[in-house]
């Protein structure tokens, strides 16, 4: 694993974490929530709202191709602060109309996202470049980096000034006690207690590679859950722990983190990686960037880091301090308190919905538009039917991270439309087998009933086939929907809305209550949808199918 | 009328109908009888185009049966399956106006020919609105020949359709039956594997089928008296019942 990827997956669980609590809460009782109904149904209301997010969506896809700035930032808090920087950066300039794309899926999406222009530029970390973007296993200068990124029409600069990279940390009193500073130091101390993180401990270059370098006394220490270490350390029953270097926890904890003073962790300096074009289209601009270059040291991003995931602070706030000069290294963080309900019904909820229902309604019309018929096709044609049930058999065993990673270069764009897309190919299994299914499942006598009567192919399939089957297809329509509510979640990984934001941005900032706030309203979608399809059952399918026999 | 000339089906080597020709006594009722599996059903669905013949020919009133032509002679046939093969979607009425509503028939037209058609088989009128799920057996059977008849069909063609009845209603329907297909006075050609069910409805001949082949083709007399062959007379014996000597208590 890169290390760049474990950083982003161990800040914000897996992608699929979230999902399988979509799954799990979805799974349990059978409340259909008819008060939350009552409000969804509300009268025109719904229908302008609806028509609104429409316009919105489509606005927000034809926008990428206009002459702007699109800053794009990762799923994690400090990635989004620093895109917040740079997008207020440029706004104040006057020269463009910045906007931020935020919470892109992983390495792979923001810098597919950067190479088709969806965005112009994006904070990242040498490390992550050199070997993630370039897959060069050794620590190439700059200079080196951008001889090769520069076919693809890219380039890399200005050093924000801090390095988010593995370290050691001690707590601070401990370490003055000791006069421990450097890595080196810590040779001279073998009664200290390790604990360290699994990760860390299990990869090459962790602690393997550290102990050999720095010639360490110590064993192999018990491995942590990261969190853990974290508060084993600050709590007493362990004096050094495995940190990246700009944690919020590290402010927190009052820690110490040691001084790498044999070089053997690779750097992970921040730093911008842009469009080749974007000093010369737009100077100003890019001058205003320039200035930015080690404005930010690692003491500050530790402080903006905790006032987002300890104060519970908003990116676009922390950043705003930041540019005002109102953020000082050191500052203590409070955890905020705000109630779960106020989370839940922040303003983003109802533009979360309709970005939610839009995605899931616009992409199952789609799937039912191209299944039915392929369904039909796979019952009426022997020789279709294998290829056409395995091949919407195989998209469904794509991960969905992997299909949108393949999706954006395919599109060149991020966001509705490749999610669109993607939530499309998925509901097209339940569709098409249960179209295919429901057809070939009616009697050979009924079958040839209706062929005997003298009745053509076309009037065959409207009067009596499809009627038959309708029970069936609209079971697999209803599987689409509710599997399509969950997935959509991952909508919000390349910059799609929906409730997914929220979930996402929850696990990155360790908020449980935000993260509840996404779930939560996913989960009683996916009952609701459900709910309306049974509710559909009724009127779809023909009276005498649900007929009871005779006695 | 209907001209059955060499027609043969195998299915993987199996032969389902040996060449056979044949022909059928316009306005009377032929029955084709043989154990399962002897060929009849699969000539009876030949006749109505449902399988197309590796060879030979099947001509309706001069008119070939192709899978071109189906479609238009199908509409001149009446078709009744075991159980009335009734769609389950569809109202007792909608099943058998199905045809007619797709022909843009209209409906004082309709409305008119499915009362004539209910009381000819003595449905209750009650049922028309019934969704076969809601009928009897008999109820079933009755819609399905109702729906045969529809469009006035100049032949109708009968597979087994009293197989899946209890005795009590099948005795009663084969007594209606048979009172229909006089008054209507249609070519009729009705399988069945009942000895008894083909007497008692042939007013043309019973042909006798085995493996594929037709053993003996004329009247019951023909059959009893002078079997072309001892299989005829061993499957008339295997047919009777052993209650047969009981004697007929007079209906009222």
């Amino acid at each position: 694993m890169k290390k760049s990827d474990m950083k982003e997956s161990r800040r914000i669980n897996s992608p699929l974490g979230s999902l399988g609590l979509i799954v799990g809460l979805r799974g349990q009782g059978s409340c259909p929530y008819p008060r939350t109904l009552g409000v969804l149904a509300g009268s025109g209301e719904f229908i302008r709202r609806l028509s609104f997010s429409l316009l919105l969506c489509l606005l927000t896809v034809s926008a990428s191709a206009a002459p702007t700035l699109t800053v794009g930032s990762k799923r994690f808090p400090e990635s989004e602060i620093l895109g917040e920087i740079l997008t207020q950066t440029a706004n104040k300039t006057g020269e463009t109309q910045a906007m931020h794309r935020l919470g892109l899926g992983n390495t792979g999406i923001v810098f597919a996202a950067l190479k088709t222009g969806s965005i112009d530029l994006y904070p990242e970390y040498v490390g992550t470049i050199s070997q993630e973007l370039l897959k060069d296993k050794g620590q190439p200068s700059l200079d080196e980096m951008n001889r090769q990124l520069a076919p693809m029409g890219l380039a890399a600069g200005v050093p924000l000034g801090f390095n988010d990279g593995y370290g050691l940390a001690m707590r601070e009193d401990e370490a003055q006690k000791l006069g421990i500073k450097t890595l080196s130091d810590l040779a001279r101390h073998p009664d200290l207690k390790l604990g360290l993180s699994q990760e860390f401990l299990k990869r090459a270059d962790g602690w393997e590679g550290l102990k050999a370098a720095y010639g360490l006394p110590f064993g192999t220490p018990q491995g942590f859950d990261h969190g853990a270490a974290y508060r084993a350390l600050a709590g007493g029953q362990t004096d050094v722990a495995d940190v990246y270097t700009t944690d919020a926890e590290i402010q927190q904890y009052r820690l110490r983190v040691l001084d790498d003073d044999g070089r053997y962790f690779p750097s992970y300096d921040a730093l911008l990686l842009y469009r080749k074009d974007l000093p010369r289209r737009l100077p100003k601009t890019w001058a205003a960037f320039q200035a930015l270059r080690g404005k930010i040291s690692a003491p500050l991003m530790i402080a903006m880091n905790a006032e987002v995931n300890i104060s519970h602070k908003s990116a676009p706030a922390v950043a705003a301090d930041f540019l005002a000069g109102r953020v000082t290294a050191g500052q203590r963080a409070t955890a905020s308190r705000t109630s779960f309900w106020s989370v839940l019904a922040a303003p983003d909820f109802w533009p979360a919905t309709w970005q939610h229902l839009f995605l899931v309604f616009v992409s199952l019309a789609l799937s039912i538009l191209a299944g039915i018929p392929l369904g039909i096709w796979a019952a009426r044609s022997r020789p279709a039917a294998g290829p056409v049930l395995s091949t919407v058999g195989l998209i469904q065993t794509i991960p969905s991270l992997a299909l949108l990673a393949f999706l954006i270069p395919l599109v060149n764009q991020i966001g509705t439309v490749p999610t669109i897309i993607a939530l499309f190919l998925y509901s097209l299994l339940p569709i098409v087998r249960n179209t295919y299914t429901g057809l070939t499942d009616i009697s050979p006598a009924l079958r040839e009933s209706a062929l005997a009567l003298g009745l053509p192919a076309g009037a065959r399939l409207r009067l009596i086939e499809l009627p038959l089957a309708a029970r069936a297809i609209l079971a697999g329509i209803k599987t689409s929907a509710v599997i399509n509510v969950g997935t959509a979640t991952i909508a919000a990984f390349i910059g799609a809305g929906g409730y997914g934001n929220r979930i996402n941005e929850g696990l990155q900032t360790n908020n449980n209550d935000l993260l509840l706030a996404g779930a939560i309203p996913a989960a009683a979608l996916a009952l609701l949808v459900q709910w309306a399809f049974d509710l559909l059952d009724r009127a779809v399918v023909p009276a005498g199918l649900r007929a009871a026999p005779p006695r | 009328m209907i001209a059955v000339e060499n027609v043969s089906k195998t299915y993987g080597g199996q032969t389902a109908l040996a060449a056979t020709s044949l022909d059928f006594a316009e306005g009377k009722t032929t029955v084709l009888i043989g154990p399962s599996g002897c060929g009849k059903s699969t000539l009876l669905r030949i006749i109505v185009g449902l399988i197309t013949p590796d060879a030979g020919r099947v001509a309706l009133d001069g008119q070939e049966m192709t899978p071109a032509s189906a479609e238009r002679l199908r509409h001149g046939i009446g078709y009744v399956i075991q159980d009335g093969g009734l769609f389950p979607h569809l109202t007792a009425e909608r099943n058998v106006t199905l045809l007619a509503r797709f022909l843009g028939r209209p409906n004082g037209e309709m409305e008119g020919r499915v009362k004539e058609l209910a009381d000819l088989v003595q449905l209750p009128r009650e049922s028309l609105a019934r969704f076969p799920a809601n009928l009897s057996g008999g109820q079933r059977q009755r819609v399905g020949l109702m729906r045969a008849l529809m469009l006035d069909p100049k032949l109708l063609l009968l597979d087994e359709p009293l197989g899946a009845l209890d005795p009590i209603t099948r005795y009663e329907l084969q007594t209606q039956l048979k009172e229909i297909f006089e008054r209507l006075g249609k070519t009729v050609i009705l399988v069945t594997h009942d000895m008894g069910e083909a007497a008692y409805f042939a007013t043309g001949e019973i042909v006798l089928m085995q493996s594929g082949k037709i053993v003996q083709r004329g009247s019951l007399d023909d059959l009893l008296e002078r079997p072309a062959q001892p299989y005829v007379s061993q499957f008339i014996r295997a047919q009777r019942s052993p209650l047969a000597d009981v004697p007929e208590v007079p209906s009222a």
